[in-house]
């Protein structure tokens, strides 16, 4: 096919820019959150993730020391401190009124209605002189604008994690993901044998239904169950998520290696049969081996759909400390903290690193499963 | 698929309607015999290992997996092992006893995941139905009351308004854009690379994905800098800002671009194997009567792959559906926003209504309905 663009060098340009801008649109977003996770949260809040390069100018609102404090040099009284209280930048402008907040440049010599004086170097230092012993406890604003130099911090990340619940949560996940992933797939994959190499009266309709299931909305599923946990006494947990996403994992599991396991060749079972293996062997040491990629897609799937779930976490799932999932977790922030961006993108930062670098590195599996799922004939 | 047909089994007396009862009972007994001593072992020594061990969440959790995958297996193992005590094969009986066996071994293969099916999702769907004929608590019968309240009910009417719309943008959005994305990704070199990247999103979770596209829809007021990459582009060409998820009706629109930007990739993969199993002849044949590379893809290869498109379209049509995590991390359903499954949540959650909760879920019920009965067809041609 590459035959068809290869000799128009204009149409094979126009294809990788597309192709760039495509990929272009949809990584953004994403890089979006980890830039910003990683920036200063006070430069964070005043400019563009993109602009996180660069330098950025700022304007802070410092408080001169006492007067209280100030101490008598040459006959005046003296207050000396560095506005950026030890955090780095550099001093573009200062003024000594928010109405007029960058009045005077660096150097320049500020004078107060009481004859006082302020002046603002390019480091930060400033000095504020009055004529006679100041009295009061409460120090002169001095508004600077300063350009800071752009600073990256795990800072965010530390504060996600240990502050914030999402240490917690992480481990409430990974509590769920871990069984609710495994448990489903011997149960699967014998019912997939049974369906794809035994005889049985019932087959198709079974089938079919299964089929059907794995369209039914989970939502249908939600209060009937909430219902029969309450009644048995497993409402609000783990036992009772776990069992929960086996059972909506299984249509797809079943659909996915019975698809699989029937276009295995028929001769080996045959001949297996014809040593005189019984189905069960024939499953243990034939098929479930020989079934491994179809298994790993599944796994792949059941993975990123209980670590991503959030309906039957909430549902299913207390809204305590030692129950709250990331996903959860992550839309309480959005609620509660919801113009903090260093503390969402942080934190949707963690939510998503596990499932994206489980993406990465098993990419294939959840391809192959994908087509098998989809694609007639798979 | 097409190799689906069964191994011939000898078939000598067939047991009639009364021998089919006695196999299953005997195949019942066994099944629920297994199951209950496999679940009562494991949770035994669960219990006695959980006294040991420490107690930390993780550790159980590995725990609960492993004895879970034991007691799976102890169950088919057992079970198996129970049957060919009753029938073995061997002595006079042999071939009798060959045929009893292999009418019940495939009901004790099936059993756990027949009453886990059962319990999780056929038995909710008749539930619901019950359900939504009985008041809040499920208790009390209404009659048709929850249909009556929401044929009336303003707040469904827009969340069917809104998820008729998403229904008509999100599956044709998606599936477009995954149908340009393989086309020009499977003409380049670094394809792969560039499929990875487009991929990607479907990793990612809904409420993940909302915070993602939150802060890109981010709004500060005129005036000030605009973190929000959207406002920044607008601001940067001299628009006015905008807080987009709170403006009516194009809210929707910018919710949708989430579960269009996480499914594309899902679309894009399919698509892209079915056009690499386009037959080379047609393409080839195509080029010598002087086609154009558009005229190719859009008079040759999309025809081509009809069946496989509709199969992607149905399947983000049944997401979409579903969706509500986005809806409900985004807007809540707030500005006009709501959908049909996070209604149903809000109702069930705060509401406390189960009734009206559950037939609000019947409702989406019959939506994924005809796509249901459809793709069972499909399936069954597709198994013969």
């Amino acid at each position: 096919m590459s035959t068809v663009v290869g000799n128009r060098p204009a149409l094979t340009w126009a294809v990788h820019l597309a192709v760039l801008f495509l990929v272009a649109l949809w990584t953004l977003p994403t890089l979006g959150i980890l830039v910003s996770s990683l920036r200063d949260k006070d430069q964070l809040a005043v400019s563009g993730w993109w602009t996180a390069l660069t330098a950025s100018e700022r304007n802070i609102v410092a408080r001169a020391a006492p007067p209280d404090e100030a101490e008598e040099e040459d006959g005046r009284w003296v207050l000396k401190g560095n506005v950026f209280e030890g955090s780095g930048g550099k001093a573009a402008a200062f003024g000594v009124s928010s109405r007029e907040p960058s009045a005077f440049a660096v150097d320049e010599t500020a004078e107060l209605r009481d004859g006082a004086t302020v002046t603002v170097a390019a480091n930060g230092d400033y000095v504020v002189a009055y004529p006679q012993k100041p009295e009061g406890n409460r120090g002169q604003r001095i508004f600077v604008s300063s350009v800071e130099p752009p600073r990256f911090t795990t800072e965010n990340y530390e504060n996600v994690l240990f502050s914030e619940g999402l240490g917690k949560s992480f481990i409430n996940t990974m509590t769920v993901t871990i069984p609710a992933t495994v448990i489903p797939i011997l149960i699967a994959a014998y019912a997939a044998y049974a369906l794809a190499w035994m005889e049985f009266p019932g087959r198709a309709l079974l089938l079919a239904t299964i089929v059907g299931l794995l369209v039914v909305p989970l939502q249908m599923s939600l209060i009937p169950l909430l219902r029969l946990y309450n009644e048995v006494g497993i409402g609000k947990s783990f036992i009772g998520i776990w069992l929960a996403h086996t059972g909506f994992g299984l249509p797809l599991a079943i659909y996915l290696l019975r698809n699989y396991m029937a276009g295995l060749p028929r001769e080996i079972i045959e001949s297996a049969k014809v040593d005189g293996a019984s189905d069960f062997e024939i499953f243990r040491k034939i098929i479930l081996p020989l079934s491994f990629p179809a298994l790993a897609s599944f796994a792949i799937f059941q993975f990123l759909w209980t670590w991503n779930d959030l309906l039957v976490a909430t549902v299913f799932l207390g809204n305590n400390e030692e129950q709250l999932v990331l996903t959860g977790r992550l839309r309480e922030l959005l609620g509660s903290r919801g113009g903090n961006w260093e503390i969402l993108t942080a934190s949707a930062f963690v939510a998503i690193i596990v499932p994206i670098l489980v993406f990465f590195a098993m990419q294939r599996y959840l391809v192959r499963g994908l087509l098998a799922g989809s694609v007639k004939g798979g | 698929m097409a190799m689906s047909s069964t191994i011939p089994t000898p078939t000598t007396g067939s047991p009639g309607p009364g021998g089919f009862l006695v196999t299953l009972a005997i195949a019942l007994i066994i099944m629920l015999a297994g199951i209950v001593v496999s679940v009562v072992c494991a949770v035994a020594v669960f219990a006695a290992l959980n006294a040991v061990l420490p107690d930390i969440k993780l550790v159980q959790a590995v725990l609960v997996m492993l004895l879970g995958v034991a007691a799976c297996f102890g169950y088919f193992w057992g079970s198996n092992r129970i049957l060919d005590t009753i029938y073995p094969a061997r002595g006079v009986h042999i071939a009798d006893n060959i045929n009893k066996a292999n009418g019940i071994r495939p009901w004790l293969f099936l059993g756990p995941a027949v009453v886990i099916l059962g319990i999780y999702l056929v038995y909710p769907v008749v539930n619901s139905i019950f359900l939504s004929f009985h008041g809040p608590d499920g208790r009390q019968w209404v009659g048709g009351a929850n249909y009556a309240w929401l044929a009336t009910d303003a707040a469904f009417r827009e969340s069917m308004f809104n998820n008729i719309l998403w229904l008509l943008v999100v599956p044709a959005a998606a599936t477009f854009f995954g149908l340009i994305a393989a086309a020009l990704t499977d003409r380049i070199g670094w394809g792969n690379l560039a499929k990875s990247l487009i991929f990607m999103p479907m990793a990612i979770s809904f409420v993940g994905a909302s915070v993602i596209w939150k802060f890109i829809y981010d709004y500060r007021a005129e005036g000030t800098e605009q973190i929000g990459l959207l406002n920044a582009i607008v601001t940067f060409f001299g628009g006015e800002p905008q807080a987009w998820i709170t403006l009516p009706l194009w809210n929707s629109f910018f919710l949708m671009v989430i579960l269009i930007w996480i499914q594309t990739g899902f679309a894009m993969v399919i698509l892209s194997a079915a056009l690499r199993g386009i037959p080379e002849e047609t393409i080839e044949a195509a080029i010598i009567d002087g086609a154009s590379p558009f005229q190719i893809f859009y008079k040759i290869k999309v025809p081509q792959i009809w069946a496989t498109i509709a199969v992607v379209w149905t399947t983000i049509t049944i997401l979409v559906l579903k969706v509500f995590d986005i809806v409900l991390a985004m807007t809540n359903g707030q500005w006009g926003s709501q959908v049909l499954a996070n209604y149903m949540f809000d109702w069930m959650f705060r509401g406390l209504d189960f009734g009206r909760a559950s037939t609000i879920a019947l409702v989406i019920m019959a939506m994924v309905t005809p796509i249901m009965i459809w793709n069972i067809r499909e399936a069954r041609k597709d198994m013969k």
